[in-house]
Formats: structure tokens, C-alpha cells, sequence
């Protein structure tokens, strides 16, 4: 647990209730992607390039920008109302619990918790590049065809609207 | 002495490094490092405006910049000085963090994509295994930039460019990165050492740059006119389109952030020719192994001035798109070529050596783009530009 862990887990923790919480709505896309480039760090910090590079790529450059798209193409900038936090507390709290407990299940039966270790495996871009050609290809293949899928059924629906006009 | 030469900057700075104690030896070399990236573009930054206005001005029949200085050669000067000493203006309705916060984003992306550019023989910040994935993955935060500069500025104009900026961005970002994938799915290696590494060799004099084969040469051209849009020159200036709104995105910037924002975009533009010199123009390597008595970093400089005077050239001669024109030929005709383009590199890869995988790999090419071409056209896609008012 190093200092440069502990900046970059505040960080990300501080964005994400800052995404949660912020009025403006293009405020709260800003702070899910300071949160989602601090997960980046953190997997660099790790020493996991590819993912760290691949989280960069995928949540900022394509997810992050299409939520910017999404969310001025629908309602604009404008202010939403404030939302009561009392509303639906208790089902939150209920989600909240839950997540937790799932969490706390998993790490307590992970190897994190025995006392010896096991060394950490290096995982090389190489390494990663090959075993998605080999071993998981057919994974790779099923979810390119299931991105094709959507995308084309996404411009099935765009097509429709403007037929209807 | 030729190898003296070549290495300079790096004895140099094993020079400097000798006299420092070993525990503050990673943050110098960082330093050593760092420092003169931060020192080299910038200038190049102010030598490149210099050299556009007068290029633009020549190609427009005119003299361009020369009061400053012998030949207006002061010029950058001028310029740095006026806009340092400019009112700092925040529109009232703007969100002022994220409106100062977004040039300084912007420089910042654009500065840290240098770190995996091989300038030279052993000269480069950082030699990532991921480093082709390294410079897409942080470029992709300059659109954000972008977009939050536009939209902090509250101004309609500004949130229109940011909007035809972001679309333009994300439309040209596949193309780009389809074809440096060829480079990458040849070379076996995200590396851009190990790719400026893979196109050493030399054919008698003629230099095994990717450019030389047809995919290469494909690629190149893909990668080349996607990296004009992707760092808003022109013809692919419609996020800024002076003439339709008015700056665009930095419309409500002034004095150092639109300084910041000009530099940003060289950056951007030489940070993309320096990406397009290692994977498709063998890095540092020299053009001919006749040649190779020039220093390594010498080379990568030429090459580099080469691909600006070409983009200022381009500027200077070719209109602008409009905007469905502009998505139309990314979606229709780039990324299909793309696309066809990473079929062909993989069958060249494949394929024995020999003419046969120079044909295939050419007819690969050749057909779809004659055939992807003819059927835009007939369809009148891509048509003429007619005034109806002017004369």
C-alpha cells in the first residue's frame, strides 16, 4: 500500500460520489470519467498496462464521450430539479448492503486473505495478445458478433424514426 | 565521430547524471528527460507558425508576416508577447473551473503522447510495451477537452464546435487507429521501438519502410488524412470554421488559454506526424543507407518538418468539407478502406515473399477503393461544389 495508491483511491472514491451527487448533469459525466481514468491508474499502478491503456481507450475515449453525445442530444444542460435523497433510501440502503456483503464474501474466501501469497503473475501485452488468439478466441469472435448485432439493430432503430417523419 | 554525433543528447545526459547520488538518480533522468520534450516542441510550435504564415502567404500571393525582425522572422515573438499581456476574459455565464481547467487538459494530453516517440537512436522518454496503445489511449482525453471547453463557455458557438469536434473526432478515430493496427499486426508489437526497430533493414539503398509496400502505402494515406481531421486542420477545420462560428469551441477564450489552445493543436498535429513517421516512415532510420553517416535524430526531424510543410500545404490548397460530406467519407469510404486495408497487411503477412503477395496485396487494395470510389460518385456522394450566388 503505497502513498500514490491512497491519491488515486481518493481520488476515484471522491469522483464517483461526485458523480452521484453533482446538480449539473454534464458535471456528473466529468466526474465518472475523472473516476473511471483514476480506475486506469489504478490498474497501472498495478503494473497492468494493456488493461490500464485499454480502460483509457474504451471508457474515455468511446464511453465517456458517447454519455457526453447522449446526454446533449437529450436534454441539454439543463438543471434537474433536486432530487429528494430521502425517496427510496431504504431500498437503496438494502442495494448498498448487499453489494457489500457480496464484496466481503468474495475477499474473505480469496487467496488475499491466507497468509502466504502467491507471486504475482506477469502478464506481458504479449502474453495478453496471445492468449485471445488462442485459448479465447471464440469468446472474442461471440462478442464481436454480439457488438455487430447491436450496432446494426441500433441502426435498424435510427432508420425507422427517420422513415416515420 | 559519426556515432558521437548520433548519440550526443544521450551521452550527455549520462554526463549529467554521473555526479548525482543514486537515490535521486529516477527523478533526474525523469527530468533529463522531460525537459527538453517540454523545450524542443514549443519551439518547433513557434518556428511552425512562422513558417505556415509565410507558406500560407506565398501559396495566397502575398508576403505574409514581415515587419517583425529581418524577414518577419520575430514574429512568434510578437505573438507570444501579446498574447501573454491579454486580458483574461471569463463570460459570466461560464463554469469557470472546467473553462480554465480545459486548455490546461488539452496541453497536458498533448504533451504526454511524446513520452513513447522515438526521436532517435536510443531516444525515447519511455520504451512501453503498450506504447502504440499508450499514445491512442491518452490522445482519446484531448475530445473531452474539447468538449468540456465548449461547453463551459455557455455559448452557443462554442458548444457547436465542441459538438462537430467531438463527432468529427470519434468518426476519424477509427480509421486511425484501423490503420495503425496493420503496422502493429506486422510487426507483432505495440512498441514503438520495436517498430522503428522492424524497418531497418535495407534493399541495396532502398530503406523496408512500411510505406514501400501496398498496405503500407494505404495505411499511410488512411492514417495521414485521419490525423488531419483529428487535430481540426484544415480541410477538416469545421469544429473552429471561422466563417460559420467563429472559432468554435475556444470562441470564448482569450489571451494565454487561446495561446494554449493554438499550442495544443500543433502539439497534437506534430505529436500525430511523429506517430505517422514511426509506424509507416522507419522513425529515426535514415531515407537511404547512403545516407545513414546523418545523426538518427536529424532524420526524425527532416521527416517531421517534411509532413508539416505538407500539412501547411494542404491548408493552404484545399477547401473546406461540410459537415455531412465530412461523416460520409469517414463512414463510407475511410473505415471501409480500413478495413480492407488490415485484410491486405494480414495476407501479406501470411503469404511467402515473392511478387504474388505484392499483387494480391495491391489488387486488395486496388479494386475495393476503385470500385468503393466509382459507387460514391455515381450516387453523387461527392460532388462539385456549386455557387449558386457568387459569381
Amino acid at each position: 500500500m503505497s502513498l500514490s495508491f491512497f491519491i488515486l483511491a481518493l481520488l476515484t472514491a471522491a469522483a464517483a460520489m461526485g458523480a452521484m451527487s453533482l446538480r449539473p448533469l454534464v458535471h456528473c459525466v466529468l466526474a465518472l470519467v475523472v473516476s473511471l481514468s483514476g480506475l486506469a491508474c489504478l490498474y497501472l499502478q498495478l503494473g497492468a498496462q494493456f488493461a490500464g491503456f485499454a480502460q483509457l481507450l474504451v471508457y474515455i475515449g468511446a464511453v465517456g464521450i458517447l454519455i457526453v453525445f447522449a446526454v446533449l442530444l437529450t436534454r441539454g444542460d439543463a438543471m434537474p430539479p433536486r432530487r429528494s435523497l430521502v425517496q427510496g433510501r431504504v431500498f437503496g440502503l438494502g442495494v448498498a448492503v448487499s453489494v457489500l456483503g457480496v464484496l466481503v464474501w468474495a475477499i474473505s474466501r480469496s487467496c488475499l486473505m491466507s497468509p502466504a501469497l502467491p507471486p504475482a503473475p506477469v502478464a506481458t501485452v504479449e502474453q495478453i495478445g496471445d492468449a485471445l488468439m488462442t485459448l479465447f478466441v471464440l469468446p472474442l469472435e461471440l462478442v464481436g458478433l454480439l457488438l455487430t448485432a447491436a450496432l446494426m439493430g441500433s441502426v435498424m432503430i435510427a432508420m425507422q424514426e427517420g422513415e416515420d417523419k | 565521430m559519426i556515432d558521437a554525433l548520433d548519440q550526443i543528447f544521450v551521452a550527455a545526459k549520462h554526463r549529467l547524471m554521473e555526479p548525482v547520488p543514486s537515490r535521486w538518480q529516477p527523478l533526474v533522468s525523469a527530468l533529463l528527460s522531460i525537459v527538453p520534450l517540454l523545450m524542443v516542441f514549443p519551439g518547433l510550435f513557434a518556428l511552425t507558425t512562422l513558417l505556415e504564415r509565410k507558406g500560407l502567404g506565398r501559396i495566397q500571393n502575398r508576403h505574409g508576416p514581415n515587419r517583425v525582425g529581418p524577414w518577419g522572422v520575430l514574429q512568434p515573438v510578437a505573438d507570444g508577447l501579446k498574447t501573454l499581456t491579454k486580458e483574461n476574459v471569463v463570460p459570466r455565464g461560464a463554469a469557470p473551473f472546467i473553462h480554465f481547467l480545459a486548455p490546461v487538459l488539452l496541453v497536458i494530453v498533448s504533451f504526454l503522447v511524446y513520452a513513447v516517440l522515438p526521436l532517435g537512436r536510443n531516444m525515447v522518454a519511455v520504451d512501453l510495451d503498450a506504447g502504440v496503445l499508450f499514445f491512442f489511449a491518452v490522445g482519446t482525453a484531448a475530445e473531452l477537452a474539447v468538449f468540456m471547453a465548449g461547453w463551459a463557455s455557455r455559448n452557443k458557438y462554442s458548444l457547436l464546435g465542441a459538438m462537430r469536434a467531438i463527432a468529427q473526432m470519434i468518426s476519424y478515430e477509427i480509421p486511425l487507429i484501423l490503420s495503425a493496427v496493420t503496422v502493429v499486426m506486422v510487426t507483432g508489437s505495440l512498441s514503438t521501438v520495436r517498430i522503428v526497430e522492424a524497418q531497418a533493414e535495407y534493399t541495396g539503398w532502398i530503406p523496408h519502410w512500411f510505406v514501400m509496400q501496398p498496405w503500407g502505402l494505404a495505411g499511410f494515406i488512411l492514417f495521414l488524412i485521419s490525423a488531419t481531421a483529428e487535430s481540426n486542420r484544415s480541410p477538416f477545420d469545421l469544429p473552429e470554421g471561422e466563417s460559420e462560428i467563429i472559432a468554435g469551441y475556444y470562441i470564448e477564450y482569450s489571451g494565454f488559454k487561446f495561446a494554449l489552445f493554438f499550442l495544443a493543436e500543433y502539439l497534437g498535429l506534430f505529436a500525430v506526424s511523429g506517430m505517422a513517421i514511426t509506424l509507416f516512415l522507419g522513425g529515426w532510420h535514415a531515407p537511404a543507407s547512403w545516407l545513414e553517416f546523418i545523426p538518427s535524430w536529424a532524420c526524425f526531424f527532416v521527416k517531421l518538418l517534411a509532413l508539416i510543410a505538407l500539412f501547411i500545404w494542404g491548408r493552404g490548397t484545399l477547401p473546406r468539407f461540410r459537415q455531412d460530406q465530412l461523416m460520409e467519407f469517414s463512414w463510407k469510404f475511410m473505415i471501409p478502406m480500413a478495413l480492407v486495408n488490415l485484410v491486405s497487411a494480414a495476407l501479406w503477412q501470411l503469404m511467402d515473399c515473392g511478387p504474388e503477395r505484392w499483387l494480391v496485396s495491391f489488387l486488395l487494395i486496388a479494386t475495393p477503393y476503385l470500385l468503393l470510389g466509382r459507387s460514391l460518385f455515381e450516387r453523387n456522394q461527392f460532388f462539385k461544389r456549386t455557387y449558386r450566388f457568387a459569381g
